[in-house]
């Protein structure tokens, strides 16, 4: 790709700051085609993942092991900063990958379990209880998935424990405005 | 209608979930792309950041060591040697309002919020690639121009003095080549 040399980048000055222009460094890569010549980059993505599709069960449960793990560790030697970090990071990638993989509600205990980690004031007085239900409900929901009557209730269960945890964060907070309107905050990133 | 030769293309991402980066992989090399590098942490993305010179940077937050705000902070250093101007796309289970502000104010160009889908991926890189936007370097920010749309009303600590038009207007490339239909 051809890279543009600093000639070929204009700096404007101003009172607080610099604007500066070059031409687009990736233009070459863009090409005008007529319709009939047009291609489906989108289509042949969205075949070529589908195809991985076999997999993700057993991605997913790398994923639960994964967080499984990671909350033992913590049971049996308490949180360190390592240690929640690994419990949030095993969380988190399972609150991003586990739509993909074919288990929408897993994800929603997830981000639930995220949020609990991240918000709680103090993470050794959060109660037990509401960690190993979020782990044992994403157990049961990957466990259970091939099960058609299943999916309205993984649905709900995820439903529930977001409110349960909600509820937590929101008394736990009820002192700490700024993470309040944190918790309290809709999602706003751009839908895929 | 307009087409990316993405075989003309160099990525690099960065994933310390393997899961993930088979995906991103397998996603890019459908649309045509030969040339994916792939890191799994901050520290070895902005090593192969060097040395490979990639044109479109995709990496996630959440990783350990250094994520992928410090990588996108340390790529958008205007006096490095290398390229501080490459697309950083943030593809992230992140996504509260805070943390797109936070990605937006480190130099990420595009915020892509998991679950992945194909749709969303080529858009946000359909985006840097034909409508890149003017960097910006102020005391304390340097990367692609923040504003995205006009508000004149905007009075905030941060607001920008000195321009004639408070917005730049620039067309994109697309737009440009829209026009000639």
């Amino acid at each position: 790709m051809a890279k543009n040399s600093a000639r070929d980048i204009e700096i404007k000055a101003f009172a607080t700051h610099q604007i500066i222009t070059q031409p687009n460094p990736l233009r070459s890569v863009l090409r005008r085609v007529e319709d009939k010549d047009m291609d489906d980059p989108v289509g042949r993505a969205e075949q070529a993942l589908a195809g991985l599709a076999g997999e993700f069960k057993d991605w997913m449960a790398t994923e639960i092991n994964r967080l499984s793990a990671a909350y033992v560790a913590i049971r049996h030697d308490g949180f360190t900063k390592d240690r929640r970090d690994e419990l949030f990071r095993a969380a988190h990638d399972i609150k991003g990958d586990a739509a993909t993989f074919g288990y929408p509600a897993a994800a929603g205990v997830a981000e639930s379990l995220c949020r609990v980690i991240e918000h709680a004031p103090d993470l050794e007085k959060v109660p037990a209880e509401l960690f190993t239900h979020h782990i044992n409900a994403i157990l049961a929901i990957v466990h259970e998935n091939t099960k058609l009557d299943s999916i309205s209730v993984s649905a709900e269960l995820s439903r529930r424990l977001r409110k349960v945890a909600d509820d937590y964060l929101a008394d736990a907070n009820r002192d700490r405005p700024e993470h309040l309107e944190v918790i309290l905050a809709p999602s706003i990133a751009p839908a895929g | 209608m307009f087409r990316i030769d993405f075989n003309k293309l160099r990525f690099l991402v960065c994933d310390d979930n393997p899961h993930m980066r088979r995906i991103l992989r397998t996603l890019l090399h459908s649309f045509g792309a030969r040339e994916v590098y792939e890191a799994e942490d901050g520290a070895t993305a902005l090593e192969m950041y060097s040395h490979y010179v990639p044109d479109i940077v995709i990496t996630d937050w959440a990783m350990p060591i250094f994520d992928g705000l410090e990588l996108a902070q340390m790529i958008r250093q205007p006096e490095s040697k290398g390229n501080p101007y490459a697309p950083i796309i943030m593809l992230t289970g992140h996504s509260e309002k805070r943390r797109v502000t936070v990605a937006r104010d480190a130099g990420v160009t595009e915020f892509l919020a998991k679950p992945i889908s194909a749709k969303g991926l080529y858009q946000r890189i359909l985006n840097v690639v034909a409508s890149p936007r003017p960097f910006i370097k102020t005391k304390t920010y340097f990367g692609p121009d923040r504003r995205r749309n006009i508000n004149s009303a905007y009075m905030g600590p941060e607001r920008r003095v000195g321009e004639k038009h408070e917005v730049l207007q620039q067309p994109s490339l697309l737009d440009k080549a829209r026009s000639t239909i």
